[in-house]
């Protein structure tokens, strides 16, 4: 250290010429702007033990999407630990192997395909964002390696994804907006200007509401896009025209909590209906500041992050199994609010799961086929411990569920439960027969 | 919303990108200047500046104020010292040779935000402002009776956003002061004209190295306490920042401080406005294609000076 400390800069460090100095930053520049593609950490593998029945974790660790990946995380742990309670799968106990995908899609297809390669698992599961699903299911196709995603988007029931892609434990953004138009142009109005994230999510929720809403004789004044990297929000919402009588949004990625603070910011006292999708505050105190205007708003909820006066048995065991208090937040910290809306979607999903290997009598990757098979022939969930959310209704040849929507109001900065819809209110036709597909 | 209106919620959400902007770009543009290397790692002071302006605000919970003080004084100071123990370490080893710097500082960007993820977590925390007052802006419209002043819908701003403008202001006059009125900052000139004529004249150049870096790191963070009531701390956030700083830098000619907050200004409230009219895409894409046009035509930058 002592003797460094003692040399003087070399002559070619100080004497640069401007343009020499000009070329390296300019190098720098492109360096930084490449280095956004480096992976983030690797999650570890588990130890092998006597035949557990391998499930590949596809987990948004890092990126956008990590406070969902956290709790999908959670969620997960609790229902395979009550999974194994109850003697596994045809005896045999799940092992769970986690992997970030960094909440990108190129690093998701990495993943489906160590799942199928290296960690030899019997599937593949777990994905939220929808870009990371698009980005994955092709290669899960191709590895012919099922691929149970917990996603929320339209893209399963489309047709655009393929044989060994399902969606059995959550909904789709369809069928949730369509049981959204009537409710809102019922009771808050018939001129609504959206706000959501420009990607495939987001475009699911422009397309589908649009036709939802203009079915039900309402109009779409303004559709508003916003990047799902985006940090600062005020400057798009000059766009909302002056006679909205509802604002929709939905918002995802780490600043969320900015956009609605800033939303609110701009209305001041002014604001017309709001009604928001509980992602734009999935992970989000409620009782943070600046989010007081939203006292008397409503939001529609996948499940009620708030426990309910009605409360169900199944709520409370799934509530308890999880970690996660009366107002949505982990037990052992009042901070850390849980992703609610979504993350029973891991849960139901791997009852599933459980049920089709057993149904399938599987026994190892050769089942793979029977597995599909046999989850494709189910049909009516009955609200249970396996399905807290609800009942639900799989339809086999979309490979995509059906339940009941909550729509909840901010009263006294809780969401109470407003109304919940029938699972025929989300019912639309099918786009796909993924049962003719060969295998 | 009318067009007026627009235009000047536009530019005041630019002139906030600006403000930030322009403290995070001088410190790049010091270290440039004084120190003739590429600190790739800048954007990771940024956004440490806003994962300490979070623990420090967590840790002191009285009021909200008295939390935002003590980080405006604390993470400029710890990510200044992180910056200074890194030149000793890193930089000073490898003689500030300029494409081996590039290289270490890009390991220190790694290094610095992988330890944040593994600490702080994937989170977006948010870190609550000292004040934050919501202020509807009236507007002025030619009526039938000359000027009428209306208030518009939705044209507001809030206190604190005013605050952060003014705020970057105070600072930037404060370091001119510096460089241009103390020992100090005449010092730091002497070495950036001339480091070996300076150090001939008794000044330790090793020092006065250490202190830029840790200088401009310093002001980096100081810009993410300033922003992060208003963006949330989270440990991407610095990319970003360091590709506005290093537009910005090239703009305004490398080493300028004048040229770099002109630049800042015209990049900040270029954002602002391009952004809402048309798309952020957009606002990148003409920023970098500027960058590409200074660059061929006057390379030293708007204000550099030209090839000794």
């Amino acid at each position: 250290m002592t003797d460094s400390s003692n040399v003087p800069p070399k002559k070619s460090a100080t004497d640069k010429s401007r343009r020499t100095a000009l070329k390296s930053i300019a190098a720098g520049a492109g360096v930084v702007a490449a280095s956004g593609t480096l992976p983030g950490l690797l999650g570890h593998a588990q130890a092998q033990s006597a035949e557990p029945i391998r499930i590949g974790f596809q987990v948004h660790r890092t990126g956008i999407g990590a406070a969902y990946g956290r709790w999908y995380d959670r969620t997960t742990e609790a229902v395979v630990k009550r999974i194994n309670e109850e003697g596994g799968i045809n005896g045999r106990p799940i092992e769970i192997v986690a992997e970030d995908d960094g909440t990108d899609p190129k690093r998701g297809a990495e993943v489906v395909e160590k799942f199928a390669n290296q960690h030899k698992c019997d599937l593949a599961f777990g994905t939220l964002f929808s870009h990371v699903v698009f980005g994955s299911a092709p290669r899960a196709g191709e590895l012919k390696i099922p691929y149970f995603v917990v996603s929320e988007g339209h893209h399963v029931a489309s047709g655009k994804l393929n044989r060994y892609t399902l969606q059995p434990g959550i909904t789709d953004v369809k069928s949730q907006v369509e049981a959204m138009g009537p409710f809102i142009a019922n009771n808050l109005g018939k001129k609504v200007t959206m706000i959501f994230p420009d990607f495939a999510f987001g475009h699911d929720h422009r397309d589908y509401f649009t036709a939802a809403f203009e079915n039900q004789g309402g109009t779409i004044l303004e559709k508003i896009a916003i990047p799902p990297t985006e940090t600062s929000f005020t400057k798009y919402f000059p766009k909302i025209p002056r006679d909205t009588e509802v604002i929709y949004h939905v918002m995802v990625g780490p600043a969320v909590l900015t956009f609605v603070k800033e939303l609110g910011e701009f209305f001041g006292p002014s604001k017309p209906e709001i009604f928001g999708f509980i992602d734009s505050l999935e992970a989000v105190d409620l009782a943070s500041p600046g989010l007081e205007f939203l006292e008397g708003t409503y939001f529609w909820e996948g499940m009620p992050r708030y426990a309910q006066a009605d409360q169900s048995e199944f709520d409370k065991t799934y509530r308890a199994a999880v970690g996660v208090d009366e107002n949505g937040a982990s037990v052992s910290d009042p901070k850390d609010v849980s992703t609610y809306a979504h993350m029973f979607g891991c849960w139901e999903t791997l009852y599933v799961v459980k049920a089709g290997m057993e149904a399938s009598g599987y026994k190892g990757p050769d089942d793979r086929q029977k597995l599909i098979e046999a989850v494709e022939a189910m049909s009516d969930m009955p609200h249970s411990n396996e399905h807290p959310q609800g009942a639900k209704r799989f339809n086999g040849k979309t490979h995509q569920t059906f339940g009941h929507q909550y729509i909840s109001k901010v009263d006294n900065g809780k969401l109470v439960l407003a109304h919940t819809t029938s699972i025929e209110d989300t019912l639309y036709e099918d786009e796909v027969d993924y049962t003719k597909q060969a295998f | 919303m009318e067009f007026g209106p627009y235009l000047f919620i536009a530019s005041l959400e630019g002139a906030i990108t600006a403000a930030v902007l322009a403290l995070t770009a001088v410190g790049l543009s010091i270290v440039f200047g004084i120190m003739r290397v590429v600190n790739v790692a800048h954007g990771e002071f940024f956004m440490l500046g806003a994962v300490i302006a979070w623990w420090v605000t967590s840790m002191i919970t009285a009021h909200p104020a008295l939390g935002f003080v003590a980080a405006l004084i604390v993470a400029p100071l710890l990510v200044g010292l992180l910056a200074i123990v890194s030149d000793h370490l890193v930089l000073r080893r490898i003689n500030y040779d300029p494409e081996r710097t590039i290289v270490a500082t890009i390991g220190l960007l790694y290094v610095i935000q992988q330890t944040t993820l593994m600490t702080f977590g994937p989170e977006a925390r948010p870190v609550e402002a000292p004040f934050n007052k919501r202020i509807a802006l009236p507007w002025f419209e030619l009526g039938e009776n000359g000027f009428v002043l209306t208030w518009p819908w939705g044209l507001s701003t809030t206190t604190y956003k005013l605050a952060v403008i003014a705020a970057a202001i105070v600072i930037l006059l404060i370091l001119w002061l510096v460089m241009s009125r103390t020992r100090l900052g005449l010092i730091m000139r002497a070495t950036q004209l001339d480091s070996e004529m300076a150090q001939a004249h008794g000044i330790h150049v090793d020092k006065v190295y250490a202190l830029v870096f840790g200088l401009g790191a310093g002001l980096a963070a100081l810009g993410a306490v300033l922003i992060v009531p208003i963006q949330q701390a989270h440990y991407l956030m610095g990319g970003d920042p360091l590709l506005l700083s290093f537009i910005v830098v090239i703009i305004g000619g490398l080493g300028s401080v004048a040229g770099t907050i002109v630049a800042a200004v015209l990049i900040g409230m270029s954002d602002g406005i391009i952004s809402v009219f048309f798309t952020p895409t957009l606002a990148k894409i003409i920023a970098t294609l500027l960058v590409a046009f200074v660059l061929v035509f006057r390379p030293q930058g708007l204000f550099g000076k030209p090839e000794r």
